[in-house]
């Protein structure tokens, strides 16, 4: 599963859509499925989870109904290690949000960077190459994430075939600590989300018009410049699209940096879970951390909806 | 001059791209087929870790991993599909109804939620509410965030069939479930299959959400796999990630032919 | 003669749009009935409100003297030719044909027979096992007639069946259609644009324009004595010259051309025309109906001459700018008029006629 943008609702077909296939009548009965179980285990869970962090932390793991800010107040100030000094702002999970911000952030340039060549090179293939590289492109996606991040830690361990590859040709004469490091984490970010940026990507690109590169190049302008003057503002939407889609689950990711990263890339997802492992323990902090995350993603998809919006009122 | 569409760089960065997707998940293969226990040599090539998988100390579990995993998947495919059939018929058909913006942004809200706080937000409700986690909430669960990914092929198949073809039929005096069940539906069907395989695949690859709402002594494979990778990545653990990278491209490859299939009826 | 579909003031409102502004016909049983208008017009909403695809906002619609305004496409027994054919593509000829039947609970036998000799009717027998995307557009259009055909629709309905053929292929099916419908003796309700093919084929033509009526007549009545400005705009090519009505009498108007000519000529009977007296309108006069004459009351000035084969379009212009077309057959040998020179023009009898705006 993975995170992604809405792309707004799929519109009717024709001018009197509904009125004469008579499902029109029937719309309530039909979405009530839907209401019932994304309402009932999704809405309704997340709401709860909001009422949950105010809750007061019992001892393992449990809650009491005593309504509290604790979680909050946990998350962003200190007062020392026995609680007697002065209220400071506490800097430990804002530096992991921070980091948490930073590496998705960076994942999200290089996909960028390494996507849109790749997308614009798939896209101008003859029709037939193209379903093969698009095949190619689709299939790490949907093999299990678990597995994909499995295996570039096999890839990548001290004694894994990449350092016994590096030392064997004589280019190093020790191991490169690869594992848990944040080049690692950033490394299975990167691997994990790649084709969420080359699809998008792709279908902008697959529906450009090259007339209009073959008009620019014609009034005298070089391929970069119609690059960047051209292409890139018409196919902007699929950019954003792909964009969002690599950079919501990597804030939250989980396996890449347990798997590939150590203490000092613990990022978000850790945090969360381990608030709810055994007796340690925290749930309402747990949920707290749920909620501002949630509201960082939600800040992220309004930011896009809006510039979505202005774009589309041009 | 080889045209607008030319750009010096890109082949090379595309070629990067599948070769960093694909380089992993070759080892891994290749490695499963190592006839030595030890991971960093290679021992000739031999099946030993996949008969280790069903035979070896760890079949049972993985078994049992797998039956719950591919049972899981099934029904949840099941049933998040025929929800977002009914859905995607509304949303397309149903014209401009009331609520129509709220629904969508339901029908997407697993997709807008991040999964781990889908799993923080699951498990909390499961224990207010004081169900058991175990079989029940996982399947539960992966219903609830498989119904956008059946949903997105649907709708967008069922967009582009024409309100005609059901209009010729009640024209033809067939009830409106005729026209559903004789004409719509058939139309649909390359979509319906490609949403059923997306929900599958979705529902067999989750973990984190899988990992919080399970319970005690409830494993599907990518818990198991994830238990035991914590003691090291062991070879048997290599094969069965091949098998289930195997069974991935078989996916991929049966979506793919019957959207080929979708496009020669599309009329 | 019975009325098979008799249209009472019927309203048809898309939020804020109105498609129907009040469509009051009635359609006889055995006719050939064309809904002819530019897109836009209401025309096909108009059909589809007959067929039960869209609910009408008001107004009734009786199909052989029962309201069925309110009824679903399945309890009315009217089918339709769709324009794109919408056949379904995922069963063969034969049961897209014998499907109408298959709804109707016919045993299989029988709507085997049935549509097996719907087919014949079509001449598309041997193509009974085929799926609709292995026939050519013609096959197809025929297949779609023998389906709405196949239950014995009291009405059929058909919304631009031939828009989608080639040209050669459109003027064989003309004929073909209005044969078909003479042998089966089903009224048919036909939408088109083409208003050649509207004054060929039908009975009688109803010309629509922005959801409303304009004028109901035959064939020749339409474009012969055309009630208004948009009529006579619309079907076939005319004249239409702005002069100064001095007064109207019994259908018979006197007007004054540009130029200052006077002229007596038939006048449309409207309610809100020219009828109640002077003022400024538009007289039609067909291209075919103006002659070059040595003398004549109206003058111009020639602009250039187009060539089309069996005719010659003469385009010049009035004193007071207004363009007008002559069309001169080609048969004349002797001198045309060389562009930049003046001639003198004049309608024939009955030709030139005052319409309402």
């Amino acid at each position: 599963m993975a995170g992604a943008a809405p792309q707004g609702p799929p519109q009717g077909s024709g001018q009197a859509s509904g009125g004469s296939t008579g499902y029109r009548q029937i719309v309530g009965p039909l979405l009530l499925p839907t209401w019932a179980v994304i309402g009932v285990f999704l809405l309704l869970p997340v709401l709860l989870m909001g009422v949950y962090s105010f809750l007061t932390k019992e001892f393992r793991g449990g809650v009491i109904w005593d309504f509290t800010l604790a979680a909050y107040d946990q998350f962003f100030v200190t007062r020392g290690l026995f609680g007697d000094e002065p209220p400071q702002i506490e800097w430990t999970y804002i530096a992991i949000f921070w980091r948490s911000i930073w590496q998705a952030g960076v994942c999200t340039l290089i996909c960028l960077i390494v996507g849109f060549p790749t997308a614009w090179f798939i896209a101008t293939r003859p029709p037939a190459q193209r379903s093969v590289w698009l095949f190619l492109i689709t299939v790490p996606y949907w093999v299990n994430l678990l597995i994909r991040t499995v295996s570039l830690k096999f890839l990548l361990r001290d004694n894994g075939p990449l350092n016994e590859g590096l030392m064997a040709i004589g280019l190093i004469s020790d191991p490169l600590p690869l594992v848990n490091t944040n080049l690692a984490v950033q490394l299975g970010l990167f691997y994990s989300y790649l084709p969420f940026m080359v699809l998008p990507i792709y279908a902008a690109v697959e529906r450009y018009n090259f007339a209009l590169s073959e008009a620019a190049a014609d009034l005298y302008a070089t391929r970069w410049t119609i690059l960047r003057e051209i292409v890139l503002p018409v196919v902007k939407p699929g950019i954003v699209a792909g964009c969002i889609l690599v950079f919501v689950p990597s804030l939250g990711a989980f396996l890449a940096p347990d798997l590939l990263g150590g203490a000092k890339t613990f990022m978000i997802g850790s945090l969360i879970d381990e608030q709810f492992k055994g007796s340690q323990g925290n749930w309402p902090f747990g949920a707290a951390v749920s909620m501002i995350l949630m509201a960082l993603v939600l800040l992220v998809l309004l930011v896009q909806a809006r510039a979505a919006g202005k774009a589309g009122a041009r | 001059m080889k045209g607008v569409r030319h750009y010096p760089g890109f082949l090379a960065l595309a070629v990067g791209c599948l070769v960093i997707l694909y380089a992993p998940l070759a080892v891994v293969a290749a490695y499963s087929f190592n006839d030595s226990a030890s991971i960093t040599q290679w021992g000739g090539f031999s099946w030993r870790w996949y008969v280790d998988v069903f035979t070896g100390p760890e079949a049972e579990r993985f078994g049992a991993a797998a039956w719950n995993s591919l049972t899981i998947a099934v029904l949840a495919a099941t049933a998040s599909t025929a929800i977002a059939v009914a859905a995607a018929v509304a949303m397309v058909r149903g014209g401009q109804f009331r609520g129509r913006t709220a629904t969508y942004a339901l029908i997407n809200l697993p997709l807008m939620v991040p999964e781990i706080v889908t799993a923080v937000a699951a498990l909390i409700f499961f224990t207010m509410v004081g169900i058991t986690t175990g079989y029940l909430t996982i399947l539960i669960a992966h219903i609830t965030f498989c119904i956008p990914f059946a949903f997105l092929p649907i709708a967008a198949r069922l967009s582009g069939i024409e309100e005609v073809y059901e209009q010729a039929a009640r024209d033809l005096y067939a009830t409106r479930a005729q026209a559903f069940w004789l004409i719509l539906l058939p139309l649909m069907m390359p979509g319906v299959i490609s949403g059923y395989l997306l929900a599958f695949i979705i529902s067999l690859d989750d973990f984190i959400i899988t990992n919080f709402v399970k319970g005690a002594g409830m494993e599907t494979l990518p818990t198991a796999i994830f238990g035991s990778v914590k003691q090291g990545i062991k070879p048997n653990i290599m094969a069965i990630s091949t098998m289930m990278l195997a069974v991935s491209v078989l996916f991929v490859t049966l979506s793919y032919i019957a959207n080929r299939i979708g496009q020669k009826t599309r009329t | 003669m019975s009325t098979a579909i008799d249209v009472q003031n019927v309203i048809k409102k898309y939020g804020q749009s109105t498609a129907l502004q009040g469509v009051s016909l009635a359609i006889a049983d055995n006719e050939f009935f064309t809904l002819l208008g530019p897109s836009g017009c209401g025309k096909t909403t108009l059909l589809r409100c007959i067929a039960g695809f869209e609910d009408v906002t008001a107004g009734e619609i009786h199909l052989f003297g029962q309201n069925i305004a309110s009824l679903e496409p399945n309890l009315r027994p009217v089918n339709t030719v769709f324009q794109q054919y919408a056949l379904f593509p995922h069963m063969t000829v034969l049961e897209n044909v014998a499907f109408g039947l298959r709804m109707k609970r016919v045993p299989p036998e029988a709507r085997r027979a049935r549509a097996g000799k719907m087919l014949e009717m079509v001449h598309l027998s041997s193509f009974a096992d085929r799926l609709p995307a292995q026939l050519s557009g013609g096959q197809q259009q025929r297949v779609a007639l023998a389906r709405a055909l196949a239950p014995e629709p009291k009405v059929l309905l058909l919304d631009e069946p031939l828009s989608a053929l080639d040209l050669k292929l459109r003027q064989a099916m003309r004929v073909e259609l209005k044969q078909l419908q003479e042998d089966t003796g089903i009224t048919f309700i036909f939408v088109t644009h083409d208003q050649e093919e509207a004054l060929t084929m039908s009975d009688r033509i109803a010309v629509m324009s922005q959801g409303r009526v304009q004028q109901i007549g035959a064939a020749r009545e339409i474009y012969e004595a055309p009630v208004n400005r948009f009529v006579a705009d619309f079907i076939g090519e005319t004249n239409l010259l702005e002069v100064q009505v001095e007064r109207v009498l019994d259908g018979i108007a006197q007007v004054i051309l540009p130029g200052g000519h006077r002229l007596t000529c038939p006048a449309a009977m409207m309610a809100a025309g020219p009828a109640s007296g002077a003022g400024r309108h538009h007289l039609s006069i067909r291209p075919e109906r103006l002659r070059l004459t040595p003398s004549g009351p109206l003058v111009a000035e020639v602009e250039r001459i187009v060539y089309l084969g069996t005719d010659l379009h003469l385009l010049a212009r009035l004193q007071d700018k207004t363009a007008v077309t002559v069309r001169i057959q080609n048969n004349t040998r002797e001198g045309l008029p060389a562009p930049g020179t003046w001639v003198t023009l004049t309608p024939e009898d009955g030709a030139a006629r005052l319409l309402a705006d």
